[in-house]
């Protein structure tokens, strides 16, 4: 269970530059929630995401996964609990390394590494098991290197190396934004056989609306720093895009219509 | 003819020169191209290897100890370079300069405050010396007359060759480097230089990751040092002056010319031990042309530049269309 209390951020304090990002943020997840989240450019929604990973530490508040108090643990130490997918499909493998490389790594999060071999033979069989589950024939390729493979392909092997290791909590950071339409409904399906597979608790930025609504048990708003819309269970079944930025607007969110980055999204 | 004869007769001194500095091109290697941090140190941790292995010469240390103490001596320096990396956030190439620069006292100190220290092949004993480098010819007519009681003697004149000793040495610390970084603790190694916040998402500490690479690559180098040291029979405070410029020159010249066929990291790093080599020999055919010795330094830099240049300069060029 991921807990996120009274939690502020703010960057370049005392500066022209200054931005509020998080203002007494509030999100409680429980195991097994599929969290779709949807708010506009400088919502707070990368920040959020980076204060869950250790990427920024808060100003003030704090964030417990599983009881364990995480708010100022060093982002590799958290690494352990936590599976992650960026929007840069650059951002998440080692371009430079193989696939088989790159899964080891994966597979080694959390433990201690020392001076055996980086990958053994009983690993590469579990590899080519895994990979050939994404169907994109990269089960034959164990030895190219990452760099090598297209965009959707990237994010389809970082999406296995955040799941390798069964993470307390997936954070997938508007992981099909930067591909074709194609290519990224395949990797949200792909996400979505994943995470049902393990039961993971899943934390989905996303600026589509649409797959806000047809991903995940749980969707939520953000604006200006905080939460403005919680919606689950049969309640968010139903929900239409139209609902969405209807009830946007009532939450305070001012006139959806006129926020270019929630309308095109649509 | 007379030109083409004093060079190659110079040739076996610029093979050992450069395969004794390649050994100092591949601690190089290992923070440019692997850990992906311009190390600066280099300059410093160079002599400071020559320096710490010749005084302890002179207190008549064993040679093997002399060399791992070198060792440790520069992987301290890389990890005081490393610390104010990680620790004081300082730009890893003014944290290099910074230890650069306080080396050159504590080398000083080192030598009890004195530019230079002699270390005589006739007084101790040496792996390695400029002497023997050409001792092939004493080799062969051993060789032509050798009888049954010598076979210990020719082993002897083997290993009495400077060019041999030192490919023994690069080829064992390739063999190490390349098993080191196929371990769970290398692979970690690679993805920080690689990419920092993926290594940071599996979990990889990444500081302690670029300090060990820094204490590593700079050990390297001052076993290099110390090689020089004793290949010359004397420490200099000047010995490291410029090692950075002639370690990437080897790097760069490796990746020019076998960069397209050598994909294995081993196989990558004897190319830049046989790319010093190459940097050596280019440098006595250009001496022996003519060029003052006092204009090596600006040969070396404006060919490292140049070759710097080149990749930056391709990609400005407009890309020729492929043939559909």
């Amino acid at each position: 269970m991921l807990e996120i209390k009274n939690v502020y951020k703010t960057f370049n304090a005392g500066t022209v530059n200054e931005k509020l990002a998080l203002r007494d943020l509030n999100l409680t997840l429980n195991d097994g929630d599929f969290v779709t989240v949807i708010g506009g450019n400088g919502a707070g929604k990368s920040t959020m995401l980076n204060i869950i990973s250790g990427k920024y530490i808060p100003d003030s508040g704090v964030v417990t996964l599983d009881g364990l108090n995480i708010t100022k643990m060093p982002e590799h130490k958290r690494a352990k609990y936590l599976g992650r997918v960026f929007q840069d499909p650059m951002m998440g493998t080692a371009a430079n390394m193989w696939i088989e490389e790159n899964l080891a790594l994966a597979l080694r999060r959390g433990a201690r590494r020392g001076l055996k071999w980086g990958i053994s033979n009983r690993e590469r069989a579990l590899f080519k098991k895994e990979l050939a589950k994404l169907d994109l024939g990269l089960e034959n390729r164990l030895s190219t290197k990452v760099g090598l493979l297209s965009g959707g392909q990237r994010q389809a092997v970082t999406l296995l190396m955040a799941t390798l290791q069964k993470p307390k909590l997936l954070l997938l950071d508007e992981h099909t934004a930067a591909l074709d339409p194609k290519t990224a409904a395949k990797v949200l399906q792909l996400s979505q056989e994943i995470v049902e597979e393990h039961g993971l608790t899943t934390l989905m930025i996303t600026h589509n609306m649409k797959d806000a609504i047809a991903y995940g048990n749980r969707l939520i708003m953000m604006d200006d720093g905080h939460i403005v819309l919680d919606i689950a269970g049969e309640e968010k079944k139903n929900l239409t895009v139209k609902d969405l930025l209807d009830r946007f607007s009532s939450a305070g969110g001012g006139d959806a219509e006129s926020n270019d980055a929630l309308l095109l999204s649509k | 003819m007379a030109f083409l004869t004093s060079f190659l007769n110079a040739c076996p001194g610029a093979i050992g020169q450069g395969l004794i500095w390649g050994i100092m091109a591949i601690g190089v290697y290992v923070t440019f191209r692997i850990l992906d941090v311009a190390d600066l140190t280099v300059d410093g941790s160079l002599a400071t290897g020559g320096v710490v292995c010749v005084m302890l010469l002179r207190a008549n240390c064993n040679v093997w100890l002399a060399m791992l103490i070198a060792f440790i001596a520069g992987a301290l320096a890389g990890l005081v370079t490393g610390l104010l990396h990680t620790k004081m956030g300082i730009p890893a190439i003014l944290a290099g300069i910074l230890t650069q620069l306080s080396l050159y006292s504590v080398n000083l100190w080192i030598m009890g405050f004195k530019a230079n220290q002699p270390v005589s092949v006739d007084k101790y004993n040496l792996l390695v010396s400029q002497r023997y480098v050409r001792n092939f010819k004493d080799l062969s007519e051993t060789l032509a007359g050798m009888e049954g009681g010598k076979f210990k003697y020719v082993v002897g004149l083997i290993f009495q060759n400077p060019i041999i000793v030192s490919l023994l040495f690069t080829v064992i610390l390739i063999a190490a480097l390349y098993c080191f970084f196929g371990t769970e603790k290398g692979c970690s190694l690679r993805a920080t230089g690689c990419n920092e916040g993926m290594a940071k998402a599996q979990g990889i500490n990444t500081d302690n990751n670029k300090i060990l690479g820094l204490a590593i690559s700079n050990g390297i180098v001052a076993v290099s040092g110390a090689f020089i040291a004793q290949y010359q029979g004397s420490s200099d405070i000047n010995m490291g002056r410029g090692a950075i410029v002639i370690g990437l020159a080897a790097v760069i010249i490796s990746e020019v010319v076998f960069g397209k066929i050598f994909r294995n990291l081993g196989l990558k790093l004897f190319a830049v031990s046989i790319g010093a080599v190459i940097y050596y020999i280019v440098i006595q055919f250009v001496l022996q042309l003519g060029l003052r010795t006092d204009f090596l330094k600006l040969l070396s830099a404006a060919v490292v530049a140049l070759f710097l240049g080149i990749p930056y300069w391709k990609g400005k060029l407009p890309k020729r269309k492929k043939a559909v």
